[in-house]
């Protein structure tokens, strides 16, 4: 019997790279290189795969004199980096996650201390052939702040036609809680559904905004469509996404965040850079868009008090210990 | 990024983006590196213990990368900034004596340091990686707005553990000779 002794350089057979791998080895190794950049680095934010600002309907709104001196951020910064806890806490999800919301046909149901409650359709409460814009400064509590060109109209407005009595001293809001469309609230990080609350002096400021849109066109879903307050002096998680439930009340209201943690988060929550987040300081900013780059990426200002609205609602305050009703 | 300057491609708060995944990576091979014993212990597969000590050295460096980030892209490398965030804020605090307790364990991690501190003290030092691994899990969870799941899922993971080792010590120190 013949024994064949192999020779010390070989190799079994079925150690041999298999043919196709050996023609596809330089996409192999490409891959490698790509998995190893994914190991090194942060994985790409999901700017790249959002919906062009086209694809949503344009609207038709007037011009104001609300526009500050500062360049507003790209509609990539404003629909792809936000805060939707219902979608996810990562600043991506909403614009991930946000198309699943129904946010037609919408109805609003008014509550409370007013003449005229009941559900409304969302077409009665904004009248869409008077909408206007204002470019307002948005300055998040975690020390970020984006400049957003909104299209709506005055809260005041809408709030009026619902004729709240004289036991109207606040307000307070309510985000829809669709839990089927809302992957994020399985889980309670905050009490669902989303609350906010406004003094009623508060809301009647002509600042005060409901937005229908931004940069000309219907808000996208992750941006709160299709109705959200925008209050630009406070903190942005006061401009409540969203709102399906508008309820006049006596007392001042529960709101989620100071339900969560009323140490960190106050009912007032103005934007003031001597009042320190227990975690974080509010003395500066960063600023988000328009400039990108590395230059972007720094970018700080320091943060005006009542986020540079001081003249518009200073006197909402006066007398007031800001640091203690902060 | 630094290199490149295409800030763009981690999305447009890049620094944020940064340090959060240099964070949450470090926490995570720490975990990993925690996870090797009860690995070895479940599979027999003795030879893993070689991996040990590198998977520490790489949460480590992982630390040191999320520690300069925060340093230099959050605080612009002010070091009074750092002081004033480091007695002021608690996560801070927790973060910074992590790193305090991770540091002597890599300066130590060579084959000559062991045969200098001798197997046993070596062991005996190198034992501060679980309150390191404890503080940097609270870090995250002290850090995180509302009430967050993940840093609750590091904190069960952690939690399994080092109850795995306690588990395994009250076995050995109850039948003596087993």
């Amino acid at each position: 019997m013949l024994i064949r002794r192999p020779p010390g350089y070989t190799i079994k057979e079925n150690a041999v790279t298999p043919r196709a791998a050996w023609l596809r080895r330089r996409e192999i190794l490409a891959g490698f290189a790509a998995a190893g950049g994914t190991l090194a680095l942060p994985r790409a934010g999901a700017t790249k795969s959002l919906p062009a600002m086209s694809n949503y309907p344009p609207l038709k709104a007037a011009k104001t004199a609300y526009s500050p001196s500062n360049p507003a951020a790209p509609w990539e910064a404003v629909t792809g980096y936000n805060n939707y806890y219902e979608f996810g806490t990562g600043k991506s999800d909403p614009a991930k996650k946000a198309h699943r919301l129904t946010t037609a046909p919408w109805t609003v149901s008014i509550e409370g201390e007013a003449e005229k409650t009941g559900t409304f359709a969302l077409e009665d409460l904004i009248d869409f052939n008077a909408l206007e814009e204002r470019i307002y400064r948005h300055r998040c509590v975690e020390a970020w702040s984006m400049v957003i060109p909104w299209v709506g109209v005055p809260l005041a407005q809408v709030l009026q036609k619902f004729a709240p009595n004289s036991r109207a001293r606040y307000v307070q809001f309510f985000t829809k809680w669709a839990r089927k469309e809302m992957p994020g609230t399985l889980w309670p990080v905050l009490k669902w559904p989303y609350r906010e609350g406004l003094r009623i002096d508060e809301a009647m400021n002509p600042l005060a905004f409901l937005a229908v849109g931004v940069y000309g066109r219907i808000l996208p879903n992750q941006n709160g469509a299709p109705l959200r307050l925008v209050v630009p002096w406070k903190y942005g998680y006061k401009s409540i996404k969203s709102i399906d439930r508008i309820v006049f009340t006596q007392d001042q209201p529960e709101t989620s965040w100071n339900m969560s943690n009323a140490r960190e988060y106050g009912f007032y929550s103005n934007v003031n850079p001597h009042v320190d987040h227990p975690r974080w300081s509010q003395a500066s900013e960063r600023v988000i868009g328009p400039q990108t780059g590395f230059r972007g990426a720094l970018a700080r200002r320091d943060t005006q008090m009542f986020n540079g609205y001081a003249d518009a609602v200073a006197s909402l305050y006066t007398g007031m210990d800001l640091k203690k009703n902060h | 990024m630094l290199l490149t300057g295409q800030a763009n491609d981690l999305g447009v708060n890049p620094i944020e983006t940064t340090n959060r995944f240099l964070g949450d990576t470090a926490l995570r091979v720490l975990l990993i590196t925690l996870a090797i014993t009860p690995v070895r212990d479940i599979t027999g597969y003795v030879p893993l213990t070689r991996f040990r000590r590198m998977a520490g050295l790489f949460a480590f460096f992982y630390v040191c990368a999320h520690l300069s980030s925060y340093l230099g892209l959050d605080l612009f490398f002010s070091l009074a900034k750092l002081w004033k965030d480091i007695v002021k804020r608690t996560y801070i605090t927790l973060g910074m004596s992590a790193f305090a307790l991770l540091l002597p364990l890599a300066l130590t991690s060579t084959n000559a340091a062991i045969r200098r501190l001798g197997p046993k003290r070596w062991t005996q030092l190198h034992a501060l990686i679980y309150p390191a691994a404890i503080l940097a899990v609270i870090h995250h969870i002290f850090m995180a707005k509302g009430f967050q799941l993940m840093p609750l899922i590091h904190a069960l993971i952690l939690a399994f553990l080092l109850g795995w080792r306690m588990v395994k010590w009250l076995r050995k120190n109850t039948h003596p000779g087993a």
